[in-house]
């Protein structure tokens, strides 16, 4: 495992755990560590690209990391989508950094 | 039935340079698109978004790369058949093929480019377990025609652009008008959340925040609907239409039964020569195809475009000779009578 890299688990679409190792130094965010590892059908996350304009990857946090706060174009993207929850985020808005060390996310059905 | 030499599915940037590219061929082109107007994901998600990786563009806005390639591509004259979705292909025994769209349209050309990106654009629907038996009964995604609308009671929920502004149109034609949103915030232009907050100050619509609609009611068409306010006890509100603006989501759609080889959600084809797919004369260009190392950058496509109208070119004029020209040196002659050319160097003698 590279120095620069956090461990988190995702739970994909089917219900199934992948523990992967994200780098912190590429500048990605989770929705492109998500597409990184394949782990949702291309097409199906990240359609906009990572603006915050879709909320194909919508995401629920399960662990209880400290998250950056939501901006208004998350926040309103999200007031839009389905199937939120309370623990809903967008993954192309969470950066991922140290802080995000044993982070646990769900993907959000496709919709 | 439209008749061309190439039928481009997709509207978007590559579909557009397609155009251009198969104008100085002197082929022409007819696009489909589902959306309403030309530009894909460039002009229907993030028109107002800057992109920098255009060649040439140190920064240039998607509605705008749209504007451009709409202007270069001009004087070849595309046709459009804008608000239908490419349905079902033939190929007849010519080896032709028949392009028709969901609403009947038949196009027909020796090639087709599929050009689609992600896939055509499909309204989200609100999770309601009856909804899809209220389409057209009561329930609409789109506007098209909004002459419907006159003297009814409409209920738009949705929080975007397009919610705002339909609320602001129907605000004269409907009987009433009623916006149910999730929050009080909207996300949308400020002009337009500006005159919505003057509607409703005069209380020409009804604005009904933080709520969500969870109910459809009706027999054969939609009479009401259940409303659910945060914290609230749901209620009934009568309507004689319900409009869920929520966005667009692509779907690859019909195009998944064409035949066509498919991986991960795009459509294969050989890079190594033409972009073609493993039907004969039908290629894929753009986000939309996949082959070893593909990247999904317009400037891609515009390559991959160019590529597509050279074989295009072999199946329409097969054996006929051609020359790679460059406009600078051939000049650009448009199907309208247009030519392009550049200025001649001026000869005169310094005495």
């Amino acid at each position: 495992m590279d120095s620069n890299d956090v461990k988190i688990t995702i739970i994909d679409r089917d219900g199934v755990k992948h523990n992967i190792e994200a780098p912190t130094d590429m500048s990605m965010n989770l929705m492109e560590v998500v597409r990184s590892y394949e782990l949702a059908s291309e097409g199906t996350i990240g359609v906009c690209g990572g603006m915050a304009m879709c909320a194909s990857c919508q995401c629920y946090i399960n662990s209880e990391h400290d998250l950056p706060e939501m901006q208004d174009d998350e926040e309103a993207m999200l007031s839009e989508a389905f199937y939120v929850k309370e623990s809903s985020r967008l993954g192309c808005q969470i950066h991922i950094s140290k802080d995000l060390e044993g982070l646990e996310v769900e993907l959000a059905p496709e919709s | 039935m439209i008749t061309t030499d190439i039928i481009i599915i997709g509207a978007g940037p590559t579909g557009l340079f397609a155009v251009f590219e198969a104008g100085l061929l002197k082929l022409k082109c007819h696009l489909i698109d589902a959306l309403p107007q030309p530009g894909g994901q460039c002009s229907e998600i993030y028109p107002k978004k800057p992109i920098y990786d255009i060649p040439a563009y140190p920064e240039i806005l998607a509605g705008d790369l749209t504007d451009k390639l709409m202007e270069q591509c001009k004087q070849f004259e595309p046709g459009f058949t804008l608000g239908e979705r490419a349905e079902t292909i033939e190929k007849k025994e010519d080896g032709t093929f028949i392009v028709t769209t969901n609403k009947g349209t038949k196009h027909h050309a020796p090639v087709v480019a599929i050009a689609s990106g992600l896939g055509s654009f499909e309204p989200r629907k609100p999770l309601l377990d009856n909804i899809t038996d209220f389409e057209d009964k009561g329930v609409e995604y789109i506007i098209k025609e909004p002459e419907i609308y006159r003297n009814k009671n409409v209920v738009i929920a949705g929080g975007g652009d397009s919610a705002l502004d339909w609320v602001i149109f129907l605000t004269d034609v409907a009987k009433s008008v009623t916006l149910v949103h999730r929050r009080n915030e909207f996300r949308g232009h400020l002009d337009s959340v500006e005159k919505v907050q003057e509607l409703k100050n005069q209380g020409k619509i009804n604005l009904i925040t933080p709520a969500e609609i969870t109910a459809i009611i009706g027999n054969d068409k939609v009479q009401a609907l259940e409303i659910t306010k945060k914290d609230e006890a749901p209620f009934n509100l009568e309507t004689d239409h319900f409009i869920p603006l929520f966005g667009l989501s692509p779907k690859l759609g019909p195009i998944a039964n064409w035949g066509l080889d498919i991986e991960k959600n795009a459509i294969k084809v050989n890079n190594a020569l033409d972009y073609q797919t493993n039907i004969p004369g039908i290629f894929a260009i753009g986000d939309g195809n996949i082959y070893p190392g593909k990247l999904k950058l317009i400037l891609c496509g515009f390559h991959e475009a160019t590529l597509m109208c050279q074989a295009a070119y072999q199946i329409i004029n097969p054996g006929k000779r051609y020359v790679l020209k460059y406009t600078t040196v051939a000049g650009v002659d448009g199907f309208d009578g247009t030519r392009k050319e550049a200025p001649k160097s001026v000869v005169k003698t310094i005495d």
